[in-house]
């Protein structure tokens, strides 16, 4: 069975739609959040409160809003999972005068002293996050680190492995599933935790996945079509990887949407970012990745130029190629 | 079937009942993060400087006796800074640091003008201070958990060097757990000067609002005896700064019974703490003792006669306050206080939801991924979906070796597998199904197609691993559960997509004539 037999779609043409479009994606995420006035950072990277409780029977919104209110500060209410199962989550923001450590915890005990006076149904804690400042400054640092050094190995290895336009043109294909993900993320009010940051580091690996994929056929083609231009090499590369590329994309992330789905409140931000990712990704793909590959190799020289200079390494990295010879023949 | 392909089914075989072996049963060999199991993950700080501003006043208040002894004229004497102290009209200053030369080790001396003599701690000694105040706080609280009986607890430093991580599985009463990891436990005996006195200025005025340096005042309640019933109003007594007797000369200390039948806690001291309390307590019959616990006067009885090696500390103690004060005391004090910086608690309800839901998602991912395989591969589907379910055996039984834990995002860890999985056996089964198209024969296809996708293969896998490596860099707990179970089923999936899944079609087209032109693909 076969998705797409021998497909012959011109991706390379149109490149220039493709990055516009990215480009427009990428704008108005930027827009959205500097709007905002920055990222919407959870409590994991801002510091702050979260209970989550569990009532016995049904409560109304106003009922919780209105039990926390008189706390000093923002309160954040918000029904979290399935209606059904009554439970609540309550967010306070860290407070600049909170620094010390017993007064750390304070919020949670008000919040919790709040809905135990209010005369609501019994509850029970499901979980509690108190975050402070400090520790919220370091992971803000540790995940921003994390994910640019992430990048910048992968890139320094896709230079090693292929050619250094080709890294370039993988490295922004991540920055731009990074982006657009995170775009996504403020379109539809997700505040960066912990887990996101999870998610979006395991999309740096999954674009560039995909990107290698192609980026390998590009260079097995080119020793095969010495003829054509970079342009169509790339063109037959991403047609000929593309039934690859759709089904597992589509796996992927069919699987994640069952993570979306069944995996529980714990995990819906992760598994969404996943989701935005896995379709950006493949997007990107396609379209960005080597589009910006091309346009850098013909920036610098003449392609065939490149060609040779690009198969020389290759033949030292890659030693155990068996059908290299029958190819070339 | 030739003997290199029994060889390779024999390894597959015995790789699969390895994996199993490892993590059966899996309830009791898998590990479970706190974010499954229910329990806290606390992170705290060390406030390194109270170990410093101690040792600066002990050094002070050695530093008076001997100069006193000396018979050194100075106007003051006073800690400035954790790490500093300053004497004012020093009259000889030659004397002065002849006097003060033992502190010189430790601390750097700069004169100022007006007898001003400045003593400022060492950098290198301040930091190793600071060191030991962090490992000791990390032994005093890892033997108050072990006390605690709490299964698998985790005690550790973490990051900035003056942080300790503590998580304790399990554990619900969070604010119980943290008073008794928390509580500094600085048990000091003192005999009491003056008092005990409604306010701190009546105690200040009993001196003449001059109260000598060596001397300090310390709040306390009320004895409950004289409070007939009622609220104990706050009082203050006038101590010595220097206890003869602390924490460190207990032996033991356990629950006990005091003389009205109330909860108390009973204390032994070791063979040279018993000795000087005996002294003590000797010469100062009739006079009361300060029992100070956290610099606040629990209790003041009279000393009736000679004590040695027992004593009681009595208060307005519950059962269960007496049993965890005495844990406490069993296990030391703290050199310093702590902050808490970071608390996580999931209730055992969630972690109870979180392992059904994460189970249900990955048996829904899989079945549509076996669903899809068998639809669009037929037969050679089948091949794949025998890879993955290898794979995610090894990956069990890897972290059930490895001692790996398994938390929720590590769930979605096993879900990504699934995908990684699909991913390399999709890019096998599109090369194979192109070089069929070349009409080379089966058997070449198949080669050629695992030939070719190889070193792909490894590219992406190393780029995902990277990703993963940090990811292990950057995380906490769940996310480390995500990134080992990343790393070990990237690892494992290289294996199975091409060495199970190779296996398998030369088992296939072993008993297939050679020449035979078609697949099930």
């Amino acid at each position: 069975m076969q998705i797409l037999s021998k497909p012959n779609y011109n991706f390379i043409r149109w490149r220039w739609y493709a990055l516009a479009l990215s480009a427009l994606v990428i704008a108005a995420g930027v827009a959205v959040i500097v709007s905002r006035g920055g990222l919407p950072l959870g409590i994991d990277f801002s510091g702050g409160t979260i209970v989550v409780v569990k009532f016995d029977q049904a409560v109304t919104e106003q009922q919780v809003r209105g039990a926390v209110d008189p706390i000093p500060g923002e309160e954040v209410v918000q029904q979290y999972g399935d209606p059904a199962d009554h439970e609540w989550l309550v967010r306070l923001a860290q407070t600049d005068t909170v620094e010390e450590g017993a007064s750390l915890e304070e919020g949670s005990q008000q919040i919790l002293d709040a809905l135990t006076k209010a005369g609501l149904p019994s509850y029970e804690l499901l979980s509690r996050e108190i975050v402070g400042p400090v520790i919220g400054a370091d992971l803000q640092r540790r995940g921003l680190y994390a994910t640019l050094a992430s990048i910048l190995a992968i890139t320094i290895y896709i230079a090693f492995r292929f050619r250094f336009s080709f890294a370039l043109g993988a490295i922004a294909a991540t920055f731009h599933d990074i982006v657009v993900t995170v775009a996504f993320l403020v379109f539809f009010g997700y505040d960066l935790s912990l887990n996101i940051v999870a998610a979006l580091l395991t999309i740096t690996g999954y674009s560039v996945n995909d990107t290698i994929v192609i980026f390998d056929r590009v260079r097995e083609n080119l020793r095969s079509m010495r003829k054509d231009s970079l342009e169509q090499v790339v063109n037959v590369s991403v047609n000929q990887t593309l039934s690859r590329t759709i089904i597992t994309a589509g796996t992927t992330f069919f699987s994640v949407l069952a993570l979306y789905i069944f995996g529980g409140e714990v995990l819906r931000g992760f598994a969404f970012t996943m989701l935005v990712g896995i379709v950006s990704g493949t997007y990107s793909t396609v379209f960005i990745a080597s589009a910006i590959a091309i346009i850098l190799s013909q920036r610098r020289r003449p392609f065939s130029a490149s060609a040779q200079a690009a198969g020389r390494p290759e033949a030292a990295a890659r030693p155990g190629r068996k059908s290299r010879g029958a190819k070339a023949s | 079937m030739n003997k290199n392909l029994r060889w390779k089914i024999i390894t597959i075989v015995g790789v699969i009942a390895l994996a199993v072996f490892a993590f059966y049963p899996p309830s009791q060999k898998v590990n479970l993060g706190l974010d499954l199991k229910g329990g806290v993950h606390i992170v705290m700080r060390v406030q390194t400087d109270d170990a410093l501003r101690i040792e600066t006043q002990t050094t002070v208040e050695r530093l008076r006796e001997t100069l006193s002894r000396a018979g050194v004229q100075y106007a003051s004497l006073e800690v400035t800074s954790p790490t500093q102290f300053v004497a004012e009209g020093v009259q000889n200053p030659q004397a002065f640091r002849q006097a003060a030369v033992e502190v010189d080790t430790v601390y750097a001396r700069s004169p100022g003008a007006g007898g001003r003599e400045t003593y400022t701690m060492r950098p290198n000694i301040a930091t190793q201070l600071r060191e030991e105040a962090v490992n000791q706080a990390l032994q005093t609280i890892e033997r108050r958990v072990n006390e605690l009986g709490v299964a698998e607890p985790i005690v550790a430093r973490q990051g900035a060097a003056d942080q300790i991580l503590v998580q304790l599985p399990g554990v619900t009463d969070v604010t119980r757990a943290k008073e008794i990891i928390r509580s500094t436990a600085l048990l000091e005996l003192k005999i009491v000067e003056q008092g005990p006195f409604p306010s701190e200025d009546a105690a200040r005025q009993a001196y003449g609002n001059n109260v000598p340096p060596d001397l300090q005042i310390v709040p306390g309640s009320e004895d409950i005896a004289s409070t007939g019933g009622g609220t104990p109003a706050t009082v203050y007594y006038v101590v010595r700064r220097v206890a003869p007797i602390t924490g460190r000369d207990l032996r033991n200390a356990r629950t006990s019974l005091d003389l009205n039948n109330l909860p108390a806690v009973g204390f032994t001291l070791n063979q040279d703490g018993a000795q000087r309390f005996g002294q003590l307590t000797e010469q100062n019959i009739n006079r009361q003792l300060a029992i100070i616990l956290d610099n606040r006067v629990v209790s003041a009885p009279v000393i009736q006669g000679r004590i040695t090696d027992e004593g009681q500390i009595t208060g307005s103690f519950t059962q269960q306050e007496a049993s965890d004060l005495s844990l406490i005391l069993r296990s030391g004090a703290l050199p310093a206080s702590m902050d808490f910086l970071e608390e996580r608690t999931v209730g055992p309800t969630l972690g109870r939801e979180s392992i059904e839901a994460g189970v249900m998602a990955s048996i829904g991912g899989l079945s549509l991924v076996v669903l899809f395989m068998l639809f669009y591969y037929r037969l050679t589907g089948l091949n794949a979906i025998v890879s993955i379910i290898v794979n995610l055996l090894i990956l069990l039984g890897m972290m059930a070796y490895l001692g790996a834990t398994m938390t929720l995002p590590g769930i979605a860890g096993f879900i990504l597998t699934i995908g990684m999985g699909v991913d390399s056996n999709v890019l096998i089964f599109e090369r194979i199904k192109e070089e069929l198209a070349t009409a080379k024969g089966v058997r070449a296809a198949v080669n050629a197609g695992f030939d070719r996708v190889w070193w792909t293969i490894v590219d992406t896998h190393v780029a995902s691993l990277i990703a993963a490596m940090f990811l292990f860099q950057f995380g906490t707990g769940p996310i480390r559960g995500f990134a080992t179970t990343l790393t070990i089923g990237l690892l494992s999936n290289v294996f199975t997509a091409v060495f199970v899944s190779r296996t398998m079609f030369e088992l296939v087209l072993s008993r297939r004539h050679p020449q035979v032109q078609t697949l099930s693909i």
